[in-house]
């Protein structure tokens, strides 16, 4: 969800772009992190924890906590809280600690 | 190998500060940031701040980064590195950084971590759902982003920062169920508190949150009364309807590279967990090293922008950077930073600094 209004904050989305989160195609903005994309479209649960296998999300939002590490592009351990969204980018629901393909 | 004169690490207000101090004493000084972007928190905070007059209050966090980070960008003496994250610090003085999946090892003079802080968790079940959140990290994904992280909020904590992070979660279109105090009495500013009572925010003081709901993300929260002794009310749980649990509960200071360095650390609660030893002139145990803003002990932006240019001041004058009014320079920053811990709201930092100057 995006905010729409504001009383003090003007939003300048970048360009438009198309990206995947587990092949599903999405939308979402050049400038902003992917974290960011995928909450404006209602993705919350970004890992699996290692051993409980327990849904994460994002928690410090600042690339400190490791809540949110990701696959991106077949790379794992990406904290998608300070990485940016890029065109076709291919986001994945990380499992445990990741592999290298 | 890059050589530099001052290496400072952070570029929030501390570190900004500190950079602009060093470099106004003619030392030569590279800055760098994990981020895209300078200005540490401060990017985020778009309320007119708490602090005294003198300090900006009233001028809007994020027009203070900016000013900061101009003016450091327009500075010769600053070299910037952004996207760039010290790694890690070894023993012949080395910071290992890593900027553009390339390292940089940097070799400086003097080093000032301004790292700042990151923020605490709190222990009930479920609290590793998606959905729970530092306040800080809503702060950014609504305040920089424009993106909302759910519908509705319970926010944990009364604090300055709780309350504020409400109030711009209301701006932003997004329901504040209500915020929960364990203490009896909440620790915000009124002017701050004022704002979301007025909005019809319940707040709930001798609370806390017993769980949180939900398989996949949060569905819900149960809250409840606490007594005199900070024990649970049995009876008293009420059920919120809520998908977003939002913590604000403190912060701790980024300290990792200082343990490295071998600073003798203490565990000092006033001042949000493990900080350096230091001395007055924000110097660590290990010679050369100084800290500043939060990274030293939690406090806020004005107190971090202080902090930083006495390390900043303190730095290039142990480098051998002499000007006439150095002492002057130096006693109306001191003389500020007393004037904002003093008080009974400087009380705590005021207790948690007796026991870190040694
Ligand atoms: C929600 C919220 C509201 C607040 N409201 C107020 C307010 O109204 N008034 C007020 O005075 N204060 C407020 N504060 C507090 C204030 O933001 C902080 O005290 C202040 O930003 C601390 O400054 P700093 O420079 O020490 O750290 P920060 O602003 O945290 O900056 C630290 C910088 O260091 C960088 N960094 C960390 N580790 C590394 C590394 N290893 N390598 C490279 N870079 C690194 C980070 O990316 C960051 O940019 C608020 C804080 C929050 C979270």
């Amino acid at each position: 969800m995006r905010v729409n209004e504001h009383p003090i904050l003007n939003f300048e989305k970048g360009n438009k772009v198309m990206f995947y989160y587990n092949g599903q195609q999405l939308e979402g903005f050049t400038g902003e992190t992917i974290a960011a994309a995928l909450h404006a479209n209602g993705v919350r649960a970004m890992r699996e924890s290692i051993h409980l296998h327990r849904p994460r999300g994002l928690f410090c939002n600042i690339g400190n906590c490791s809540s949110c590490l990701m696959m991106v592009n077949g790379k794992p351990n990406v904290r998608v809280c300070v990485e940016k969204l890029e065109e076709g980018m291919m986001v994945e629901t990380q499992q445990g600690k990741g592999e290298l393909k | 190998m890059r050589q530099t004169e001052v290496c400072i690490i952070g570029g929030g207000p501390a570190g900004l500060t500190a950079a602009l101090k060093a470099a106004g004493l003619g030392a030569e000084v590279t800055l760098i940031d994990r981020n895209d972007y300078l200005g540490g928190q401060l990017i985020k905070q778009t309320h007119r701040f708490f602090g005294s007059k003198e300090q900006r209050a009233s001028e809007r966090g994020i027009n203070i980064a900016r000013e900061l980070a101009e003016a450091v960008e327009k500075e010769d003496k600053i070299t910037v590195l952004t996207k760039a994250a010290a790694l890690s610090y070894y023993k012949d003085g080395v910071v290992m950084v890593k900027q553009n999946e390339r390292i940089i090892k940097i070799k400086p003079q003097k080093l000032i971590v301004a790292t700042g802080g990151s923020e605490k968790n709190l222990m009930f079940p479920n609290n590793d759902l998606p959905g729970v959140y530092g306040a800080g990290a809503v702060q950014t994904l609504v305040n920089v982003y424009g993106v909302k992280p759910g519908r509705k909020v319970l926010m944990v904590g009364a604090g300055n920062i709780g309350v504020i992070v409400s109030y711009q979660l209301l701006q932003a279109g997004v329901d504040v169920v209500g915020i929960i105090e364990a203490a009896p009495k909440i620790g915000a500013y009124w002017v701050h508190a004022s704002k979301v009572v007025r909005a019809g925010v319940p707040i709930y003081a001798s609370h806390t949150i017993k769980r949180a709901w939900g398989e996949k993300e949060v569905a819900g929260a149960t809250i409840m009364k606490l007594d005199e002794k900070w024990q649970p009310v049995p009876g008293t749980e009420k059920e919120l309807d809520v998908d977003v649990i939002c913590l604000s509960v403190g912060l701790s200071p980024l300290t990792e590279l200082l343990w490295q360095a071998g600073c003798k650390m203490e565990f000092i609660p006033e001042l949000g967990g493990h900080v350096p030893v230091r001395n007055e002139d924000l110097e660590t145990s290990q010679p050369g090293i100084y800290i500043a803003g939060d990274a030293a002990g939690i406090e806020e932006a004005s107190a971090a922008m202080m902090e930083g240019a006495l390390a900043g001041l303190n730095a290039a004058e142990a480098m051998g950077y002499k000007v006439s009014d150095f002492k002057e320079q130096k006693e109306v920053v001191m003389k500020e930073l007393n004037g904002l811990r003093s008080g009974p709201v400087g009380e705590k930092i005021r207790k948690g600094l007796a026991k870190a100057i040694s």
